[in-house]
C-alpha cells in the first residue's frame, strides 16, 4: 500500500512568522497533535507537536498574567528539519520510520511541496483494515512448516469451496522456527467444511482448538 | 405468570431450505413444536398462522434490487456473478427456489408476531422461524435473506410511536439489525455475542455504541470463546436491566438464537440448559414490568438441532406463556418418535446433566475478563447517570 493512498491531504499548516497562540489555539480547535510549518512556496520547513506547544505555554501554575511567551513565533519553537516521506512510499516504510525515530506524524512532499499528512492514527487504520477486522468474517489459524510454496497449497483448500478470503497474514510460530501460522479471514458464517479440509490434508488447525471441544 | 400468548408457525418455515448438508435447517422448528405438543403446553388455539411479507413491508429495510434479485435467484434467472454482488449464491447463502417467497414467509410470520401483540390480542408472541439478524439492507450473510427483526421493527415505527429494545443473545453478534438502527435513538439494540476475534462476522466491540443521533442506543457484549452459564447469565442479566432502566422502552423484540450451547457445532461458547431458562425468564419479567408486557421473540441461530433448539426454544414459548420453566424428564413419546430420525442420541432430561463437558482450564480468567467487558459496556450509562444526577 502506497502512502498516496492513506495520506490526510487537507493539511492545516502555518508560517514560521505565525504566532505560537494562533499554533495554539489550531490544534484545540481542529483535534489535531502536528501542524507542519511551510515558507511561501508551501515547503516545509519545520514542524511542532502539541508538545511542543505545551511546553511554551505557562503553566497553569503560574501566575494568569503572563501572556508573553505565546506571542513568540512558531519558529522559535518548531523542530527543524523535518523527517518527511514521498507519496509513492509504502505505508509499512512509515511504520518503520515512526518506530525508529520515535515520532507520530509525517509531512507527505512531493518536489519538496507539501501534499499530504500521515500520523500514527492513519498507520493504525491501516492496520486494521489489513488484518481484516472490518469486514465480515470467521478467523482460521493454521500452523504450517516454513517452507516456499506452502501458501498456495493452504489458500487452494479455500478455493475449492469458493470462499472468499478476506485477509491473510503470516507470522513466526515461536516455539519452533521451522513453522509458521497462517491467519486467515474467511467470508463465511460455517468455516467448518474447510476446517475438516485443511484437516485432511494434513493442516494442524491451532484455532478454534481446546481438547474435548466442538468443533 | 400465566399470560396470553401467541405462537406463530406453518409447516412451510421448512421451506426456508438451503441444500440437504446446509446448517440452517428449519426441521428445528417443527421439531420444537412436537415436542410442546407432546409436553401438552401447546394446542391449536394458541397458535397463529403467518403471511407473507408484501414487498412494500420488506422495503421498510431492503432496497427494492436486491428484493428483485432475491426474486430471480428463486426462478433460477440470476447469473453466478449478480447473485454474489448481493452475497446470494455463496458457500452460506446458496440459492434456492423459491427462495423469495420462502423469506418473505419468515419476515411475515414476525409481522404477524407483532400485531398480534400491537392489537393488543396477546402480551406475547413467539416466531421461532424469524430472528435472522445477518440480513442487510441489499446483501445475504450468514443464512440470512431478509432480516425479519429489522423490518418489524421499522414496522413498529410506522404504526406506533413506541421505542423498541432489541435483544440479541445468539452466539453471533446482531449486525444486521444493529447497523439498520445505528443512528436511531428510538431503537436500542443490545446483543450479547462470542467476542468477534474468530467468530462470524467479527463485529460487536464495545465501542460500536451508534452513530449520530442513536449514539448510546447500541450496545455490544463480546464475550470470551469457552464463556460457561454462570459468567453469562450474570452479564445479560446485569446489562439487560440497567439498559431497559436507561431506555425504557415501550416493547421489547427478543432474538433467541440457541447457538451458545456447548454442543453448537459452530460457535465456541459452553452453556448448557440453565442459560435458556434464563434468558426469557428475564425478558418475561422486564417486559411485564417496563413495556405491559409486550413482547415478541423470535428464534435465530442454533445447529444443534437435535438436542439442542427444541429444547431451548420451548423454554421460550414455556415461560411466555406460564412464568415458569420445563423441568425433569423429557417427554418420552416425543423421543420415541424422533430418536429413529436423530443422527444423534436425544437428551432425557431438560436440563443438562453436570460434568456434560470438559472442565475449561481457564474459566476464573475468561470470567474475569467478561466482567471487564460489561463494565465497559455499561460506561456509557453509568455516565449518563452520573451527569443527570448532578445536574
Amino acid at each position: 500500500m502506497l502512502v498516496e493512498e492513506i495520506m490526510n491531504k487537507d493539511v492545516i499548516t502555518l508560517s514560521p512568522n505565525d504566532g505560537i497562540e494562533t499554533a495554539l489555539k489550531l490544534l484545540n480547535e481542529h483535534h489535531i497533535r502536528h501542524i507542519p510549518i511551510v515558507d511561501q512556496q508551501n515547503c516545509v520547513v519545520g514542524i511542532v507537536s502539541d508538545r511542543d506547544v505545551r511546553d511554551a505555554s505557562p503553566s497553569i501554575f503560574d501566575a494568569p498574567e503572563q501572556p508573553g511567551q505565546l506571542k513568540n513565533p512558531i519558529e522559535s519553537i518548531m523542530t527543524t528539519p523535518v523527517t518527511t516521506v514521498h507519496p509513492l512510499d509504502f505505508v509499512e516504510e512509515v511504520a518503520g520510520i515512526f518506530y525508529e525515530q520515535e515520532i507520530a506524524c509525517v509531512p507527505v512532499t512531493r518536489n519538496d511541496e507539501l501534499v499530504g499528512i500521515i500520523t500514527e492514527k492513519d498507520m493504525l487504520y491501516t492496520l486494521i483494515q489489513l488484518t481484516g477486522t472490518n469486514v465480515q468474517s470467521s478467523q482460521i489459524e493454521v500452523k504450517v512448516i516454513n517452507r516456499p510454496g506452502i501458501l498456495p497449497q493452504v489458500t487452494q483448500v479455500f478455493g475449492k469451496r469458493k470462499l472468499n478470503i478476506s485477509s491473510v497474514l503470516i507470522y513466526p510460530y515461536k516455539p519452533d522456527s521451522d513453522y509458521k501460522i497462517i491467519v486467515i479471514r474467511i467470508q463465511t458464517m460455517n468455516p467448518l467444511p474447510t476446517i475438516e479440509d485443511l484437516k485432511a490434508e494434513g493442516y494442524e488447525v491451532l484455532w478454534p482448538h481446546l481438547p474435548g471441544m466442538s468443533p | 405468570m400465566i399470560c396470553h400468548s401467541s405462537f406463530v408457525f406453518s409447516d412451510d418455515f421448512t421451506r426456508y431450505r438451503f441444500r440437504d448438508d446446509h446448517p440452517f435447517n428449519q426441521q428445528r422448528v417443527i421439531l420444537t413444536k412436537d415436542l410442546l405438543e407432546k409436553e401438552q403446553a401447546l394446542t391449536s388455539d394458541d397458535i397463529t398462522p403467518p403471511r407473507l411479507a408484501t414487498d412494500q413491508e420488506l422495503r421498510l429495510v431492503h432496497n427494492p434490487k436486491y428484493i428483485d434479485a432475491v426474486k430471480r435467484g428463486g426462478e433460477g434467472l440470476l447469473t453466478e456473478s449478480e447473485g454474489l454482488e448481493y452475497g446470494i449464491g455463496t458457500e452460506d447463502t446458496p440459492m434456492f427456489t423459491g427462495m423469495h417467497e420462502a423469506s418473505s414467509l419468515l419476515v411475515g410470520s414476525t409481522l404477524a408476531a407483532i400485531d398480534s401483540v400491537l392489537q393488543g390480542k396477546v402480551k406475547h408472541s413467539l416466531n421461532l422461524g424469524g430472528g435472522l439478524h445477518h440480513g442487510f439492507e441489499r446483501k445475504a450473510s450468514g443464512f440470512c435473506i431478509y432480516n425479519d427483526g429489522a423490518v418489524g421493527i421499522k414496522y413498529i415505527r410506522e404504526h406506533t410511536d413506541y421505542k423498541v429494545l432489541y435483544v440479541d443473545t445468539d452466539a453471533h453478534h446482531g449486525d444486521g439489525v444493529q447497523w439498520a438502527f445505528y443512528d436511531d435513538p428510538n431503537v436500542c439494540t443490545f446483543s450479547i455475542h462470542e467476542t468477534g476475534r474468530y467468530l462470524f462476522p467479527g463485529t460487536g466491540n464495545v465501542n460500536e455504541r451508534g452513530l449520530k443521533e442513536g449514539y448510546g442506543y447500541s450496545f455490544n457484549l463480546p464475550i470470551d470463546a469457552f464463556t460457561e452459564d454462570e459468567s453469562f447469565i450474570h452479564l445479560y442479566e446485569y446489562a439487560f436491566r440497567q439498559i431497559v432502566e436507561y431506555f425504557k422502552p415501550d416493547i421489547i423484540i427478543t432474538q433467541n438464537g440457541a447457538d451458545a450451547h456447548f454442543l453448537d457445532p459452530l460457535t465456541h461458547l459452553c452453556s448448557t440448559m440453565k442459560l435458556y431458562e434464563r434468558i426469557p425468564m428475564i425478558a418475561h419479567q422486564l417486559a411485564h414490568e417496563y413495556c405491559e408486557g409486550r413482547w415478541v421473540a423470535l428464534g435465530g441461530g442454533g445447529y444443534d438441532i437435535w438436542r439442542v433448539v427444541p429444547r431451548a426454544w420451548a423454554q421460550v414459548w414455556k415461560i411466555m406463556s406460564t412464568g415458569t420453566p420445563f423441568e425433569g424428564p423429557l417427554s418420552s413419546s416425543w423421543r420415541n418418535y424422533w430418536q429413529p430420525k436423530s443422527p444423534v442420541r436425544l437428551p432425557t432430561n431438560w436440563n443438562d446433566p453436570e460434568g456434560s463437558y470438559q472442565d475449561i482450564p481457564r474459566k476464573q480468567e475468561i470470567t474475569e475478563k467478561n466482567l471487564k467487558v460489561l463494565e465497559k459496556s455499561m460506561q456509557f450509562i453509568y455516565n449518563q447517570k452520573k451527569y443527570n444526577s448532578s445536574s
